[in-house]
């Protein structure tokens, strides 16, 4: 389960990441780091913040305080604040979000292939005149895209409109449509959100193929406790904006903190 | 019946079925004419037999043509593929599939058309052509990048200025203006483009209009321009500094039995726009299936989302904008050539809806669906000239009725890589 590299390597760090709405503190001085080539969870009571710092880390949000740093090798360290989503997520944090939003009118490859639009080069001159370069780069990402179909589960539906797709179908597709960026941090905003049993469970080995075949890291907000007491390897707990605790599964499953957090006051 | 005898029998027999098939369907071009002086039809049977024989030794060709790719696309699975042939340029003609033949064959019968019919017709043609390109351009714009464009006359407006005021100035001519007059149109759309960038849907379509509006009562009321009162004289493309007409038409008439009154001029620029047609067709089937392309889909469809994958969102709207107002531009200096006289009033608001409904009605994203579309828009009017008042009324019934029965347009949007999976 655990990590073949050594987990001392951090990816991604916050440092003191404030956001609020007028009074409202959705984050309030968060600090945390994410291990490289980990699974981390992001768990919390409903309004926690935690697709706030999603938001925050992909650059959606403007952060009202602090800082975010990524790691892109162990060399190379990055300032994410301030920068464009666009700009994020071509330095290769990729998302899902908590309501679906993929692009409903296009077929489940395009999604796909849109996914990848940042692995590509060609511009208005190459889409004009198809030189042998964009040739070579379109095929690429064909086939790529339909490998990633394939790997995931969904190559039989390549030419259905993705919004056709049964839920759960829709769910997958737009974490292949993440992958298909090639992405070094995958961030998935409660995926098993609206799954039932088995699709939940579907749900779990693909997100365990992922961590096996791409080398990424994943970050994990879920409700869903045995999902993320099985596969996270770090848990992180937001209560009311602050980072309340933060450890292994084992550790945050009996820390009286949480459990306060999630069942009141009255239960601790 | 015996496959053998069938079997030599069969182009020949074909062939002679093509030939009859071509021969009816040009009947009413070709040798029936309406005398519009007297009211009378003249038959021109002895145009019959010409017409028979020339379908005949042109379906004969084809089917020789098809039986040797055959034959081709056969052997090298024998043999290895790598030490087969030299591909030649018609060969990989010729491999492509029997739709780029239909094409390439209708493609010829456009061209040669407008030789068998009357100005009038040439000039509807003509006017359709320009259409199309209009509908093609607001399609990146409006139908793949979703950006709601009310003004896009403006830079229809742009290219026929271009070309006007050039000429009227300094006496540049068609060719000159031709490329000047796309890049100012492309400039106009950027420069339309930065300070909109932020804007979605409704404030869009606003700021276009307005911008439309400003464009036309600035052609209005400058003195640069000639106000209201527009520019005339507008000269029809050069063809290496001949005059058509007093060159080539007493050859044509003479030889060829066409129509003495027809005005080379015309067909010259039905000619321009109709392969202007064709690589705008090419351009925008290209950009549908590029990067690009799919990076304006990603904007129709959801700019956050289209954002987390890595696309900006301001640099698909410029480049949206910038692309399509050039396909304007283009159109535009074709039509100042082709209608010889412009005024701000033939680029009002309602030819921006005019060139939206196109759009709209042949099916957004659609690029089949606005040829369609355009073919369908430019023609009506011809056939609703007594109903002139209310034409705009009928289309508006139309649209609605669209919207209601099939709000995917004329032809729904396939692209290429959809049907491929
Ligand atoms: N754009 C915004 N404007 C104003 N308030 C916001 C905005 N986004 C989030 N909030 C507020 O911030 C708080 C945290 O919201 P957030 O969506 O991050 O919660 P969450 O932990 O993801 O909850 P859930 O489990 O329901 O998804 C909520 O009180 C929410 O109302
Ligand atoms: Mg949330």
């Amino acid at each position: 389960m655990s990590p073949k590299n050594n987990l001392s390597d951090t990816i991604l760090e916050t440092k003191a990441l404030t956001m609020h709405f007028g009074g409202l503190m959705a984050l309030n001085s968060v600090s945390l780091k994410i291990q490289r080539l980990s699974i981390t969870a992001l768990i919390g009571p409903n309004g926690a913040g935690k697709t706030t710092l999603f938001n925050c880390l992909t650059g959606l949000y403007k952060p009202s305080g602090g800082q975010i740093i990524f790691n892109k090798s162990s060399r190379e360290s990055l300032h994410l604040n301030g920068r464009a989503p666009y700009c994020v997520s071509r330095l290769g944090l990729a998302r899902t979000f908590q309501n679906i939003r993929l692009f409903n009118n296009l077929t489940v490859l395009e999604n796909v292939l849109i996914g990848g639009h940042c692995r590509l080069k060609s511009g208005l001159w190459g889409a004009l005149f198809r030189g042998r370069k964009t040739k070579k780069e379109e095929k690429d990402i064909l086939e790529y895209s339909h490998s990633l179909l394939k790997n995931y589960g969904l190559a039989r539906e390549a030419g259905s409109l993705a919004k056709n797709l049964p839920y759960g179908a829709q769910r997958r597709l737009e974490i292949i449509r993440a992958l298909a960026a090639g992405p070094s941090i995958l961030l998935l905003d409660e995926p098993a959100a609206g799954l039932n049993l088995a699709e939940t469970k579907e749900l779990e080995e693909i997100i365990e193929k992922v961590r096996d075949l791409e080398k990424l890291t994943i970050i994990l907000i879920e409700h869903d406790m045995s999902l993320v007491m099985s596969i996270s390897h770090q848990i992180h707990v937001l209560d009311y904006g602050r980072l309340i605790a933060s450890g292994p599964p084992e550790a945050i499953r009996c820390d009286p903190q949480v459990i306060r957090a999630y069942l009141g006051a009255a239960a601790s | 019946m015996p496959q053998i005898s069938s079997k030599t029998s069969k182009p020949v027999l074909r062939a002679l079925f093509s030939a009859l098939w071509l021969a009816f369907l040009a009947l009413p071009i070709l040798v029936f004419r309406v005398n519009s002086i007297s009211g009378i039809i003249e038959y021109q049977w002895s145009r019959l037999p010409k017409l028979l024989a020339a379908g005949f030794l042109a379906s004969l060709l084809w089917n020789y043509f098809q039986k040797r790719h055959l034959l081709k696309q056969e052997s090298p699975k024998a043999g290895s593929s790598s030490a087969g042939p030299p591909i030649t340029w018609a060969d990989r003609f010729l491999a492509r599939t029997d739709r780029y033949r239909w094409l390439s064959l209708l493609g010829f019968g456009l061209m040669v058309l407008p030789f068998f019919c009357s100005p009038y017709a040439v000039k509807i043609l003509t006017t359709a052509l320009i259409y199309i390109t209009l509908g093609l351009g607001l399609n990146i714009v409006v139908g793949v990048s979703g950006l709601l464009h009310l003004g896009y006359a403006a830079f229809f407006a742009v290219g026929a200025y271009v070309y006007g005021l050039l000429n009227y100035y300094f006496g540049w001519g068609f060719w000159v203006c031709l490329p000047l007059g796309t890049l100012s149109a492309a400039l106009a759309g950027l420069l339309l483009g930065l300070p909109v960038i932020r804007l979605t849907g409704d404030y869009l379509a606003i700021v276009t209009l307005g911008f439309g509006e400003i464009v036309r009562l600035l052609l209005t009321n400058s003195s640069l321009t000639m106000g209201p009162r527009g520019i005339g004289n507008i000269p029809p493309p050069g063809f290496f500094g001949l005059d058509l007409n007093e060159k080539f038409r007493p050859f044509l008439v003479e030889h060829l039995a066409l129509n003495p009154y027809m005005d080379l001029n015309k067909i010259w620029i039905y000619l321009i726009i109709l392969l202007i047609v064709v690589l705008t067709t090419i351009a925008a089937l290209r950009l549908e299936n590029s990067r690009l392309g799919r990076a304006w889909l990603a904007l129709r469809e959801d700019e956050t989302a289209c954002q987390s994958v890595g696309i900006s969102p301001s640099q698909a709207k410029l480049t949206a904008l910038t692309l399509g107002s050039s396909f304007a531009g283009l159109a535009g200096v074709v039509f100042a050539a082709q209608i010889t006289f412009i005024a701000p009033s033939s680029f009002s608001f309602m030819d921006s809806i005019y060139i939206l409904t196109i759009v709209v009605l042949g099916g957004m994203g659609s690029i089949s669906g606005v040829i369609a579309g355009a073919a369908v828009i430019s023609c009506l009017p011809e056939f609703l000239r007594e109903a002139e008042e209310y034409r705009f009324l009928i289309f508006g019934a139309l649209m609605v009725l669209m919207m209601v029965y099939r709000p995917q347009g004329l032809i729904r949007s396939v692209r290429s890589v959809c049907s491929r999976s």
